[in-house]
């Protein structure tokens, strides 16, 4: 496990029910670990996208992705190369705070890109977007404050460039 | 609903009929299963049809059934139960066919769909409990899917790493009407291997001295079992089989070393040998020593699959050929250069067999029945018995539950290899397993299913008698049955002939005995409860 990597990888499926639980299945019968987990309408209705997060070692990705490419409701899986790819996740976090260290908050909201959507006297919530690494940043640097509750989004991701994986599937 | 707007378009038929037919369409003559509420149109349906329905004991029993006429034919096998425990008893059946790779198409019917989700009566929802142990599953929503969705069932089953295939419609489906458009069904190709990975194991196998072949139930599936020992012959390769390629291998080639397990001791020694270990069709378990032995040892792995994911699954293979076992051989073969002798140091070794009371009843039984006999079994020490004393000469002839390893296999299997193939089979059996699934026996009786039932009745449930001695256990009451049954009365009692062997009788004289008569026969071998352990 020492030679563990995060790694994305980015499965197009048919939208159809019973696919999420096969493939969440697959994940936890063979024993990996989904550190994250989004899945959503693509721009083609037949398709949904869900996009897992592993971290694993890379003989096991190669594994995983085998065991999905099999899977009959599985159109295309792509294992993302970290460096081409932008990868989002969205953050929101409830934080206890008022009067003079609202500025406080302020200053790091700026400094990360953050936005405050809701302020009452003595708490803000704010909003990230960005890569696991800034948002965990984001939640490290908070945690100084008293933070009442967050929820964060599995990542999002796509190849950077021209290419798509409809495309991949035609040719 | 859809009844009404059936009704009124004429010219359409109902969903029960359109299973069927489409059943037809696949050129299916025999299937298993058991009735039930949800599933009663299609027994209305059957009775009008081509197809002859088996009604088994048990839903389970019927799935074995299906799995044996599936083993023995090549073709999927067809199971059809009811909703809620009708399709809860199939699960274990699918399981096996799972992991042994066996196509099979289980039909379930369900409660009416207005009623799915509602904890209504006999409801389970056995499209998720059958996921992860069927190849894919479909739950049909209306009678117009039902034709697609059977044909599609049977493609997956079939296909590549085949496997068994689950499609539950809920009742008031199968009696709503639909069009209906005969087709004949497209049969799936199998997939050849790219020329590069050919070429690559032949150098593989042209630069090793001590190459030996491993064949398992990709081979026999595909129908490669000749072309394997040709390729055999050609590299004067040793052969083990694992438990499903039985058959591929006969006994009388010289370099035959029989079926992979811990107690074969020359195979065990020939695989620590090797200088290139090469898999057909066979996947590797966390079962036997040998495997450990060839990752210690670092011998080079080369791997023919069917199933990508089968490759560095378990172990790492230096290289691999992805596609049908009988096309990649049909290529390699003439690519691969021809060998001399190699000395291997197994071969100075005492043929250091297991004997004991059991393997010769095994053996004397399979001598005096011949060599056109399927054998099944069911799982306990004489399973490997059975795998190791039964004389096979060919694929599909010997079935038994490799992979998941369930008691109760034999009898439903045997039951269904005769219907796909008319042979007369024997069931090697134990106490413990018999107790299980004996109320087959019943369906046996009914369809006069010429079975040789051998019970090795050691009063115990042995394998896990050899356990537990192994683990220094002084309290075996777990494994001890002394149930005192008569099984030949309880044969006579259900209809078939009942004869006991007592543990001192002349083994090939009382065979010869027993088989004298009409079948189904029960045997109750008497044997002293330590017998191989």
């Amino acid at each position: 496990m020492d030679n563990s990597t995060r790694q994305i990888i980015s499965v197009l499926v048919n939208n159809q029910p019973g696919v999420l639980s096969r493939i969440a299945g697959l994940f936890s019968r063979r024993g990996y670990n989904i550190d994250g987990l989004t899945v959503c309408a693509t721009e083609d209705e037949r398709w949904s996208r869900m996009t897992i997060t592993v971290n694993a070692a890379p003989g096991t990705v190669k594994q995983i992705v085998a065991q999905l490419e099999k899977q009959e409701d599985v159109v295309k899986v792509m294992d993302f190369d970290v460096k081409n790819v932008a990868a989002r996740e969205l953050l929101l976090i409830k934080v206890a705070v008022g009067g003079a260290k609202r500025s406080e908050i302020v200053d790091l909201c700026a400094l990360f890109g953050a936005k405050a959507i809701d302020v009452t006297t003595d708490s803000m919530m704010l909003e990230l977007t960005g890569s696991t690494d800034k948002v965990d940043n984001f939640v490290k640097t908070l945690s100084s404050y008293d933070i009442l509750e967050m929820a964060r989004t599995g990542g999002a991701a796509l190849a950077r460039g021209a290419g798509s994986l409809a495309k991949s599937i035609e040719n | 609903m859809y009844a009404r707007y059936a009704c009124a378009t004429g010219m359409l038929i109902s969903g029960a009929k359109i299973l069927v037919n489409c059943l037809e369409e696949q050129g299916i003559r025999n299937i298993f299963g058991y009735p039930g509420a949800s599933i009663l149109s299609v027994y209305d349906a059957l009775a009008d049809s081509s197809i002859r329905h088996v009604l088994t004991a048990h839903e389970q029993g019927a799935c074995f059934a299906a799995e044996g006429y599936a083993r023995r034919s090549g073709r999927a096998g067809v199971v059809l139960a009811t909703s809620g425990p009708g399709a809860t008893n199939l699960v274990t059946g699918l399981a096996d066919a799972y992991m042994d790779s066996i196509p099979l198409v289980a039909i379930t019917g369900n409660v009416p769909l207005a009623q799915l989700g509602h904890d209504s009566f006999q409801e389970v929802d056995i499209f998720d409990v059958s996921m992860p142990v069927t190849k894919y599953g479909i739950i049909v929503k209306s009678a117009s899917e039902i034709a697609p969705a059977v044909r599609r069932a049977f493609a997956l089953a079939e296909s590549g790493r085949k496997g068994p295939v689950l499609v539950d419609i809920p009742s008031d489906i199968l009696d709503c009407s639909a069009e209906y458009e005969p087709t004949s069904p497209a049969r799936a190709l199998p997939v050849a291997a790219c020329e590069e990975q050919i070429e690559h194991a032949a150098e593989m196998i042209d630069r090793a001295e001590r190459p030996l072949i491993y064949a398992g139930g990709g081979a026999a599936w595909s129908g490669a079992e000749n072309r394997l020992m040709e390729l055999a012959r050609k590299i004067k390769a040793p052969v083990v089989t694992s438990y499903m390629g039985i058959g591929c291998c006969p006994p009388d080639y010289e370099r035959a070393l029989g079926v992979l397990s811990d107690i074969n001791i020359k195979a065990t020694e020939a695989i620590s040998e090797c200088d290139l270990f090469i898999t057909v069709g066979a996947r590797f378990n966390s079962r036997y020593g040998a495997f450990n032995g060839l990752r210690k040892r670092r011998i080079p792995l080369l791997q023919l699959d069917s199933d990508k994911a089968e490759i560095d699954k378990n172990l790492t293979a230096a290289a691999a050929v992805v596609g049908d076992a009988a096309l990649s051989l049909d290529a390699l073969l003439p690519l691969v250069g021809e060998k001399g002798d190699a000395e291997w140091a197994y071969d100075s070794m005492p043929d250091a067999k297991e004997e004991n009371r059991g393997t010769r009843i095994i053996r004397a039984l399979t001598h005096a029945m011949g060599r056109n006999i399927t054998v099944t079994t069911d799982v306990g020490l004489h399973q490997e018995w059975a795998a190791h004393n039964a004389e096979i000469y060919s694929p599909r002839r010997f079935l038994t539950s490799g992979g998941l390893g369930a008691m109760g296999f034999g009898m439903g299997a045997a039951i269904g290899a005769h219907f796909a193939s008319g042979d007369t089979c024997l069931v090697v059996t134990g106490d413990g397993s018999f107790n299980m699934n004996f109320n087959e026996l019943t369906t046996a009786v009914k369809h006069h299913v010429p079975l040789v039932v051998a019970v090795l009745n050691n009063n115990s449930l042995g394998m896990i008698r050899k356990l537990q001695t192994a683990r220094g256990t002084r309290n075996m009451s777990a494994s001890s049955l002394y149930l005192g049954v008569d099984y030949a009365a309880l044969a006579e009692a259900m209809g078939a002939r009942g004869v006991t062997v007592a543990e001192e009788e002349d083994v090939t004289e009382a065979v010869e005995r027993a088989l004298d008569g009409s079948l189904p026969v029960v045997i109750d071998f008497k044997l002293p409860i330590n017998t191989g352990i």
